[in-house]
């Protein structure tokens, strides 16, 4: 029956698609190609090539799913096959990429942008072929120069402009005087040898555009300016022009033997140093075990909690004939609807010291009210009982509809062998349940440990952690260190290091994830199901 | 004593622990409620509350009025407006393609049989393990390299944005579709396909509508879930009126929290509300499919 389709399937394909279409189709296709080609080549200029390799790879498999019929299945999905390649397994990949360099402050370009902008500055060398000058000046302070070389033939020059060999009656060039200077430039003012040479603009000024560009060298002469560095690419170095000193390629700056650095700086691979930095590096390694330990504490003590109080819950209210039960459920449930940025706004109001109306009712009764944003642990408690009051919702709508599912049988043969109920929930019900949610457990828990909008909204992972190399709070999570490295510049963003912990994230939710596969056999049943 | 009267007086003081069970749970109902609705019914007094700050705000608001939200909608550097209508057109338009993304690749791995769907299918699950908000980094300097050549999916781009959520959209929703669709008979398409109905046909005619509830559950968590998403639209927008209602609300509430307590509390409603009520209305729907798929996020 399945082969039938699919015969069916391809042959329909084949023969029954009228040219029209067809033609239609490989216009679309090589519309794309184009569009996708160009792309490329401007992607490589700039040196982004792991993004050029992934655009190559991806736009070939479009090529591949398009044209071959035996991937008619496949375009069916190509178009979320490519967002997914591009945007959430291309950032996977682009992290490892990212992570063994030392993108970040000083290094936010490419080699090639980097060596595009060094090799682009000129100097003034001291021979080379040289022009007689004579300036002109617009009223709104531009500048132009009439440019004589050694045969006399007569260049005007304008900065950003081509330098170009205009005959008098062209471009606004008037009569030429006995030297073969304009008299009149249109638009300009000729002015006399003793103001050029004692304005101090002129001599700053690069006449002409990238390609060949003038500049004034003395009251007498100008001349053509040259790069300054020129790339050895055998020993990966810039050398300059002027004074001959070597600038090596050093981790992404070009930096000379006497220690001096061109800017800008580019993003080099450094191997495994962020890495190392993150396991070994003596100023790092207090805040990286606080902030791990509470890390896993937190997710682990959410879940915990949440599902403690929802698997209460549903089984307190399990009973069917409990009176207004569906309105409860409704009431119980309206944290779980409010979109979570918005509640955990709410409970910073509320948390609010001295001005808050739960630290108010605190002051009242007791005289006193913790401190629930400078304090490390009052912070850390105040973060856990807003996620309880975010989640247990959910542990509840599941508890209870596992509950459902556990046969009331069981609960019989126990009541007429005298069992407690302790003993019934202790024996049947949590074992079962157990059974039931345990994917959607380690699920929350993982979920839990990258809970970023928790921690970053109630109280941006503070308070801080005193004399830290970067900003890290006593209530930050790894998710939310990343995102204080990458956008909090607070001093300079480090992508590099950002990336390589983000790896160790992947690492933790991978080996979490295989742990649930392997404890609830997830897989097997995975595997029988497509 | 006989085991019949033993068996009554068993029973009889089981009713009588019944009735105070009840009444026990009860009062912990009441508690939970107060519990679970205190920070809402607080909101909604705050942003009736003329004074309009935190320290001076009382559950029952004196001389409750309007002039929070009236404050909220004229505000010329907190356009509410704007970012409620980004927010609502981003979360409708990821909602709706991936609807659209999520239909016809499940449509394919139910129905056709080839070389690489397991695989495939697999992949799809394990991809699903690290979700966008992880590779952040990544996906921000992904972004910025692409705006160096094309402005329009660079970043403080709306467009660039929504490109990112639907690189999602190939996730666990694709089992949730297959499998609902497995459970469609393959002789409904089977008939129609000797009818001499194509592929296209048979999956826009005849499946689409048989596929609704779980079409309508799937849109449904999808456009909870893009409307309530916060760290890629922070991190990817830059500009006041490109931001998302999200990420206008924690700027403003970054700004002047204590003084415009009120005004933040009409915003933070009036932005709740949409989803509020969806989840309210749809409860039974939503749970069944939030349950079989992912946490809330």
């Amino acid at each position: 029956m399945t082969s039938k389709a699919d015969r069916n399937a391809s042959k329909d394909t084949a023969s029954s698609i009228p040219v029209l279409p067809r033609i239609l189709k490989l216009a679309l296709l090589i519309a794309m190609d184009t569009f996708v080609l160009w792309f490329l080549i401007k992607l490589g200029a700039l040196g982004y090539y792991p993004l050029a390799a992934a655009f190559l790879i991806i736009f070939s498999f479009v090529n591949i799913v398009v044209l071959r019929k035996e991937a008619y299945p496949l375009r069916w999905m190509v178009i979320g096959l490519v967002l997914m390649a591009l945007f959430t397994i291309y950032p996977i990949f682009f992290t490892v990429w990212v992570s063994s360099t030392n993108y970040g402050e000083g290094h936010l370009i490419t080699k090639k942008q980097a060596m595009d902008q060094i090799l682009g500055r000129k100097y003034l060398p001291p021979e080379g072929e040289t022009y007689s000058w004579t300036a002109y000046k617009s009223p709104e302070g531009d500048y132009a120069l009439w440019l004589v070389d050694a045969e006399g033939n007569g260049f005007l020059a304008k900065p950003g402009e081509p330098i170009a060999q205009p005959k008098p009656g062209e471009a606004g060039i008037g009569e030429l005087d006995e030297k073969g200077i304009p008299i009149t430039i249109e638009g300009y003012e000729r002015l006399n040898p003793f103001t050029a040479a004692t304005d101090q603009n002129l001599t700053q000024i690069q006449f002409g555009e990238e390609g060949k560009t003038i500049q004034i060298r003395s009251p007498s002469e100008a001349a053509e300016l040259v790069p300054l560095y020129v790339y050895d690419s055998g020993q990966d170095a810039m050398i300059d022009q002027q004074t001959g000193v070597v600038y090596t390629n050093l981790r992404g700056t070009f930096t000379s033997s006497s220690g001096v650095s061109l800017r800008p700086g580019f993003i080099a691979p450094i191997g495994l140093n962020n890495f190392r930095n993150f396991f070994i590096s003596p100023a790092l390694r207090g805040p990286m075990v606080e902030l791990v330990t509470w890390n896993f504490a937190f997710a682990f003590f959410s879940l915990l909690i949440n599902f403690a109080l929802g698997l209460a819950i549903a089984v307190l209210f399990n009973d069917p004939k409990f009176p207004l039960k569906k309105t409860i459920r409704s009431l119980l449930i309206i944290p779980y609807t409010v979109p979570a940025l918005i509640t955990i706004l709410i409970w910073r109001g509320m948390l609010n010291p001295q001005l808050g109306i739960i630290s108010r009712t605190l002051e009242n009764i007791f005289g006193w009210s913790p401190a629930w944003f400078s304090d490390q642990w009052w912070a850390k408690f105040a973060i856990l009982l807003v996620n309880l009051w975010l989640s247990y919702p959910y542990f509840m709508l599941i508890c209870s509809g596992a509950l459902q599912s556990i046969s009331k049988d069981l609960y019989e043969a126990a009541l007429v062998d005298g069992a407690s109920s302790w003993q019934q929930f202790r024996k049947i019900t949590l074992p079962l349940l157990l059974v039931a949610v345990g994917p959607l457990l380690i699920a929350s828990f993982t979920f839990n440990f990258n809970n970023f909008n928790l921690i970053f909204i109630f109280n941006a992972g503070g308070p801080p952690i005193p004399g830290t190399p970067t900003p890290a709070g006593y209530t930050d999570i790894l998710i939310s260190y990343v995102y204080n490295l990458a956008f909090s510049g607070a001093r300079g963003v480090d992508y590099g290091f950002a990336a390589a912990i983000t790896i160790i994230i992947f690492i933790i939710v991978g080996l979490i994830t295989l742990f649930q596969y392997r404890y609830t056999r997830m897989w097997e049943e995975v595997s029988q199901n497509v | 004593m006989s085991d019949e009267t033993k068996y009554q007086q068993f029973r009889k003081s089981q009713s009588a622990q019944r009735k105070l069970g009840i009444f026990i749970r009860e009062v912990i109902a009441v508690i939970l409620i107060v519990f679970s609705i205190f920070p809402i019914l607080w909101v909604i007094s705050a942003s009736l509350s003329p004074t309009g700050t935190l320290a001076t705000q009382t559950l029952i608001p004196r001389n409750p009025s309007f002039d929070n939200y009236r404050t909220l909608l004229e505000a010329e550097q907190f356009p509410f407006w704007t970012w409620f209508f980004n927010s609502i057109k981003i979360s409708t338009i990821v909602a709706v393609v991936s609807l659209f993304i999520t239909a016809m690749a499940g449509y394919a791995f139910s129905r056709f049989r080839f070389r690489s769907r397991q695989t495939m299918l697999k992949g799809i699950m394990l991809i699903n393990v690290f979700p966008g908000l992880l590779a952040l980094v990544a996906t921000f300097l992904m972004i910025s390299q692409i705006g160096d050549v094309l402005p329009f999916i660079g970043l403080d781009q709306q467009f660039s944005l929504i490109l990112v959520y639907l690189g999602g959209a190939m996730g666990i929703n694709i089992w949730l579709m297959k499998g609902y669709l497995d459970t469609i008979p393959r002789e409904i398409d089977e008939s129609a396909m000797v009818e001499g109905a194509s592929n296209w046909q048979i999956f826009t005619k005849l499946l689409i509508p048989l596929l609704r509830p779980i079409l309508i559950v799937i849109a449904i968590i999808n456009y909870i879930g893009t409307y309530g998403e916060f760290v890629l639209a922070r991190v990817l927008l830059r500009s006041n009126e490109n931001y998302t209602l999200m990420v206008g609300l924690q700027i403003f509430a970054g700004a002047q929290f204590q003084q415009r307590w009120g005004v933040f509390a009409a915003g933070a409603l009036m932005g709740a509300l949409p989803i509020m009520i969806i989840y309210l209305a749809l409860q039974d729907q939503i749970v069944g499919g939030l349950t079989q798929g992912a946490v809330k996020g």
